[in-house]
């Protein structure tokens, strides 16, 4: 670790965002509202492997931050008549504080306990989206309207859902994400989480203490993803409790593993693979579930480190 | 209808969910108990059950009793089979790594799910009861076979814990349970102890799906409420405790069945998901858990 410059990452992170950037020139449009989603949800991915890849903890419950900051935008756009900017912010503010509330009790218990504590939390969350069905019209969902996408700068203005502006804006979350991950595990603090993930006795007796550390790590994780919630609200307008169900706890997990978790640049990778997967699959059969079953099989039968973790760890022994 | 009989109303609702309940977090206890994994797939095992419930006993209409006969013995039979395929193919493989192990079931779940999806349609499916009678109280009528559920699922339930507590089959079980390594040792065949208590666990699980179907429709969607009722009871029972998991099914059932018939079915679900947070914080063994050694 050492022995490799600092530089080297950064420059490699930087490249791909770079490229990101640089794409959205010669994108055809459907590629590009995809690739505009993709971006988002790798975001979401990003934080959840600061929990899995980074401290260890396997949470099953991540739809609950994402949902929370997608409804804390949505509901607070679409009824209180917030501007974007402050609804992003009321997602935001949704997520932490969720987070804070459901780290000092899920962290009580570890490991199995873990799993489905959070499980369980995200499944009453969901509950919640639909036992509020008067507000957040439950599976059905709401569209946020245009007119309260749009947003004024100095004398000019743009919308959320002209697609360039989309695309960038997420490329803009993608990139604090991304960046915040690189600085957070190079950093002292990144270092006692994994420190946590690899032995938490230890990292205890060494002095740290470590249910504070795997509190901050999980805040991290989930505000992360609640900005990633917020942002798809603001950005693609749709809000519905599909995206509390389980199933968007186990997506994360999917992209995670499948990128490699514990690798920076593995949840963006697993993000990108997996959606054109099951895109190009769903051409010919509907199996989608199948798919994602047999991913997640195939996975942790023969490829629990995913393909930047085998990578790392056959070839480029610097990759972050 | 007054208060009086609405309670009574609710709380045999709430008995009937309690001991459909109890089966299938016993099943799920159990696997747990013996094999310290936690199969993220077993709703999908009651799914299976209720589905294939369905499709045996369409295959004799115009027969419920008949039909019904063959779905309790055909489908625990698919659903062990199934089960142990999953144990000897997957888990085995991972050598019971319990996060491995997590992720994997989730897999199984999604491939059991678009199975039955794929093979079955998307559409519910009603099954006849095998008997039709109603008990009649002086302020409503009661389904006779929700009362053939409540002697069945005592009866499987009876059974379960006598083959574990006074037969070889259960003493071996608890032997592996207890030291797995020192069972190895005087010979007792693990790996096989395994399959069979994964397919039990299972088979439990289809079980409670069967004897559910004429009341809920099956559906390939409908596994994962037993499961998230299964979690909670075996967390509040204390993981692994099955005389614990029993007490909490019927704690998490008759409050169930009094909640939904009073205020709303979600809304039930959602206090005892918090009530099991707040058991948690301050009994992280459980309610009926004993402490960690």
């Amino acid at each position: 670790m050492t022995g490799a410059t600092p530089r080297r990452d950064w420059l490699l992170h930087l490249a791909v965002i770079a490229l990101l950037f640089g794409v959205q020139f010669v994108l055809p449009a459907y590629h590009y509202s995809n690739v505009s989603k993709i971006m988002v949800m790798a975001s979401f991915a990003i934080g959840y492997n600061i929990l899995i890849g980074y401290t260890g903890l396997l949470s099953l419950g991540h739809a609950m931050f994402f949902a929370a900051g997608l409804y804390g935008a949505g509901l607070t756009v679409h009824h209180l008549g917030f501007d974007p900017l402050s609804g992003f912010l009321a997602g935001l503010l949704a997520a932490l504080c969720l987070s804070v509330a459901i780290g000092l009790v899920a962290l009580r218990t570890a490991g199995v306990s873990f799993m489905i504590v959070t499980l369980m939390f995200a499944q009453a969350g969901y509950l919640l989206t639909l036992y509020f069905g008067e507000f957040t019209r439950g599976d059905e969902g709401f569209v946020l309207k245009e007119n309260l996408l749009r947003v004024v700068v100095g004398d000019t203005g743009f919308n959320l859902i002209d697609p360039a502006a989309r695309y960038n804006l997420a490329l803009l979350l993608f990139t604090v994400c991304l960046l915040g991950s690189l600085v957070l595990v190079r950093s002292a603090v990144g270092r006692v989480l994994i420190a946590v993930r690899e032995n938490e006795q230890r990292t205890a007796m060494l002095g740290y203490n470590a249910f504070l550390y795997k509190l901050l790590a999980l805040v991290i994780s989930g505000t992360m993803s609640g900005a990633a919630g917020a942002t798809y609200a603001l950005l693609f307008t749709y809000v519905g409790a599909t995206f509390a169900a389980i199933q968007y706890s186990i997506l994360p997990l999917l992209w995670v593993l499948l990128g490699g978790a514990g690798t920076t640049l593995g949840p963006l990778l697993g993000t990108l693979l997996m959606f054109y997967l099951v895109d190009v699959s769903s051409g010919q059969t509907s199996s989608y579930m199948l798919l994602v079953g047999a991913a997640l099989i195939i996975l942790v039968l023969w490829a629990p480190k995913g393909i930047l973790g085998t990578l790392r760890e056959k070839r480029i022994p610097w990759l972050p | 209808m007054s208060f009086g009989p609405h309670l009574l109303l609710a709380l045999l609702e709430g008995t009937v969910t309690a001991f459909v309940l109890a089966l299938t977090a016993l099943g799920l206890s159990l696997v747990f108990g013996v094999m310290r994994i936690v199969n993220v797939a077993h709703g999908e095992f009651f799914m299976l059950g209720a589905v294939l419930a369905w499709a045996f006993s369409s295959l004799v209409p115009g027969m419920p009793a008949l039909g019904f006969l063959l779905a309790l013995v055909g489908s625990a039979l698919v659903v062990g089979t199934v089960a142990i395929a999953a144990d000897r193919l997957i888990l085995r493989r991972l050598n019971y790594a319990p996060e491995a192990t997590i992720v994997a079931t989730i897999g199984l779940l999604y491939i059991i799910q678009q199975v039955v999806l794929t093979v079955y349609g998307p559409n519910a499916h009603p099954v006849v009861p095998p008997i039709n009678f109603r008990v009649v109280f002086p302020w409503f009528g009661y389904s006779g076979y929700k009362l053939v559920v409540i002697g069945a699922s005592a009866a499987l339930l009876g059974a379960t814990w006598y083959t574990l507590t006074r037969t070889r089959l259960g003493l071996i079980m608890r032997a592996t349970q207890f030291d797995r390594e020192t069972a190895q040792s005087f010979g007792i065949p693990v790996d096989r102890v395994y399959s069979a208590v994964f397919a039990l666990g299972a088979m439990l699980a289809a079980v409670a799906g069967v004897l559910i179907v004429p009341i809920q429709q099956a559906h390939y969607l409908m596994g994962l409420d037993p499961l998230l009722l299964s979690f909670i009871v075996v967390i509040l029972g204390g993981l692994g405790n099955l005389r614990g998991t029993v007490m909490a099914a019927f704690v998490i059932g008759l409050s169930d069945g009094v909640i939904s018939v009073f205020f709303s079915a979600t809304l039930a679900k959602i206090i005892a998901t918090l009530f099991v947070a707040l058991v948690l914080v301050v009994r992280r063994e459980g309610l009926f858990g004993e402490k960690a050694r």
